[in-house]
């Protein structure tokens, strides 16, 4: 008896113990490729690591040197610039696009997944096809030519102070079908009693969409803005294969510059310094974001 | 999305209708204009282009572009053109879509069949991977890689692709098991099946449609990606994201925007295909990754 009793204590706590071995791969991995990998930068930064990290403690040197450096500048400008007026126009196409579905339009189904599909591209994809359709030689400035609007002139992306707004053309044409679709998703979800009642006492279409149905997508606004601002931030792909930082340097990005900084220019700690800005930004986004989702859902 | 009605208590009528109508229209041609516009182009011969109408359909048409794009362009030094960059890709992608799948559905099943106390912190630990800009972990890696000997090669590609897949993986199957009745799971236990068995024989099977939307979100996300591909990768294991844009932006000899187009579609087709053929189940995961649940 007593023995069987053991046996059977094994078990259970053998139970007990196999779901937190099958966590523990991944847990593992995370806490070494993501938190031992931050605090590996993280002190990178301090250091004056060059082409290859080095341990030489620099204090905040690297940090001091970053925002001297005109590409820096350039680089913060640059994404303020375009996160800006990327979630600007991603909102306002979007929800504007996602108010329009929602009239009982005929051929929704073929028109959704035209607004979407960019979003299954590759920003090297979407940027090649925008780099050569933007192109004044052979692309839109040239086709207007040929059709006989001589004035017309569009060399926005070989400008300096008008190619940044290529890239936020080119990231709105692939991102601002997703946020049609969470807008989408949100209208669908309200209770339609609310607006007949409304429309009983008088309201017109606008005043109901500004102060019933607008106000309730509220949590919709949030995920968008938290979601474009993310990909703002990390955005990379599409400013290297759209304008490759140029002309000159300016499209440069923080994404950019820290890969060029570290890996090309081999200044490393500086490469992590810029690296750590763009994740105290992220950081100072999403913990907010998160802390409330989770928070909620108890 | 498929499930959403499409009800609407909201009225418009006449000449709004007609607007509405003509906003929408003029979006789809926005949105359809430069992958039209590459298709178009990819089918002309060069000098239709260079000395042409991009806009205009082709005089001749010749799909050269896409067999040089495929077989012979240059890219970088070698004349291969995209394909072996294109197997590259996919000897990277399937098995990273397969182990980050796996391992996401283990976790999910853990989180919510099997809690324990701080469970909600682990998982909150793992969903911050999601968000982190990979600039912060590039340098580490690079060294990690290349003191394992992995760097350069496509298992070093792998590992990364799953480590930082993993946060998305582990929210699909936990927002999924979630809504699991928790019963079932118990009612098994007592009839003496384990972990495994239970996870094997009773949530797996019907696991079906968070399966799909994972296995499409992480292809998506693998296939397209190019700063890992670009850090990390050499001739063996470039993928094709990192292939298209060296292609495109190589400074030596005439600039052939035919080939070039050709091979952004070729880079394009595995996830357009996905698109086409599983959409509904791509918005539910672009969703799921956004508003939870």
């Amino acid at each position: 008896m007593a023995h069987q009793a053991t046996s059977v204590d094994f078990r259970t706590k053998l139970q007990n113990w196999v779901p937190k071995l099958v966590l523990s791969p991944t847990l593992a991995l995370i806490l070494v490729f993501v938190y031992g990998f931050i605090l590996f930068s993280v002190y990178l930064s301090f250091t004056d690591s060059r082409i290859l990290p080095s341990y030489g403690w620099v204090g905040l040197e690297n940090y001091d040197k970053l925002f001297r450096i005109r590409n820096w500048g350039i680089a913060v400008n640059n994404l303020v610039v375009f996160a800006g007026l990327y979630i600007a126009f991603c909102t306002a196409i979007g929800l504007m696009l996602a108010i329009f579905l929602d009239q009982k339009i005929r051929g929704e189904g073929l028109l959704r997944p035209i607004f979407l599909y960019p979003m299954a591209l590759s920003f090297i994809v979407t940027g090649t096809a925008w780099k050569w359709f933007l192109d004044p030689g052979i692309g839109l400035e040239n086709t207007m030519h040929l059709w006989g609007w001589d004035s017309f002139t569009f060399n926005w992306i070989k400008n300096r102070d008008y190619a940044i707004y290529t890239v936020v053309l080119a990231a709105v044409w692939q991102s601002s079908g997703f946020v049609m679709a969470m807008f989408l998703a949100g209208l669908r979800g309200i209770d339609n009693e609310i607006l007949k009642a409304a429309q009983m006492d008088g309201a017109s279409n606008f005043s109901l969409y500004r102060r019933i149905i607008i106000p309730q997508l509220r949590p919709a606004f949030l995920s968008a803005f938290v979601i474009l601002s993310h990909l703002a931030i990390k955005s990379y792909d599409l400013v290297v294969a759209l304008t490759g930082g140029g002309p000159g340097s300016a499209t440069e990005v923080p994404a950019t510059f820290m890969y060029s900084y570290t890996f090309t220019r081999n200044q490393m700690g500086i490469g992590a310094s810029s690296a750590v800005i763009m994740l105290m930004t992220i950081v100072a986004i999403m913990v907010p974001y998160l802390y409330s989702e989770l928070r909620e859902k108890k | 999305m498929s499930a959403i009605s499409t009800d609407t208590a909201v009225r418009t009528a006449g000449f709004a209708r007609a607007l509405i109508y003509l906003v929408l229209i003029l979006f789809a041609l926005f949105y359809l204009l430069p992958f039209g516009i590459m298709v178009l182009n990819s089918v002309k011969p060069l000098a239709e282009i260079t000395g042409g109408n991009m806009m205009a359909l082709p005089n001749v048409l010749t799909f050269e572009p896409w067999l040089k794009a495929w077989s012979t362009a240059q890219i970088g030094v070698e004349p291969t053109g995209l394909k072996p960059y294109f197997w590259n890709s996919i000897k990277m992608v399937v098995p990273a879509v397969a182990i980050s799948t796996l391992m996401g559905a283990f976790n999910g099943y853990v989180l919510t069949k099997w809690r324990f106390r701080g469970d909600t912190i682990l998982f909150g630990l793992i969903l911050f991977a999601c968000f982190i800009p990979f600039q912060i972990v590039l340098i580490p890696m690079a060294r990690i890689l290349g003191l394992t000997g992995l760097a350069g090669s496509t298992p070093g590609l792998v590992l990364v692709h799953v480590v930082y897949g993993l946060g998305f993986t582990t929210l699909y199957f936990k927002n999924y098991y979630q809504a699991f009745p928790t019963e079932l799971v118990r009612a098994a236990q007592i009839d003496g099946a384990g972990f495994f068995r239970i996870f094997w024989r009773i949530l797996l099977p019907s696991s079906g449609p968070i399966v799909v939307v994972s296995v499409i979100w992480q292809f998506t996300n693998i296939w397209n990606d190019f700063l890992f591909g670009a850090s990390f990768a050499d001739f063996d294991s470039q993928p094709m994201t990192v292939a298209l844009n060296n292609l495109v932006q190589s400074s030596t000899g005439v600039k052939e925007y035919n080939v070039h187009f050709a091979g952004a579609i070729l880079a394009a087709l595995p996830t357009l295909l996905v698109y086409i053929v599983a959409g509904r189940y791509f918005v539910r995961g672009l969703m799921a990754g956004s508003v939870k649940g």
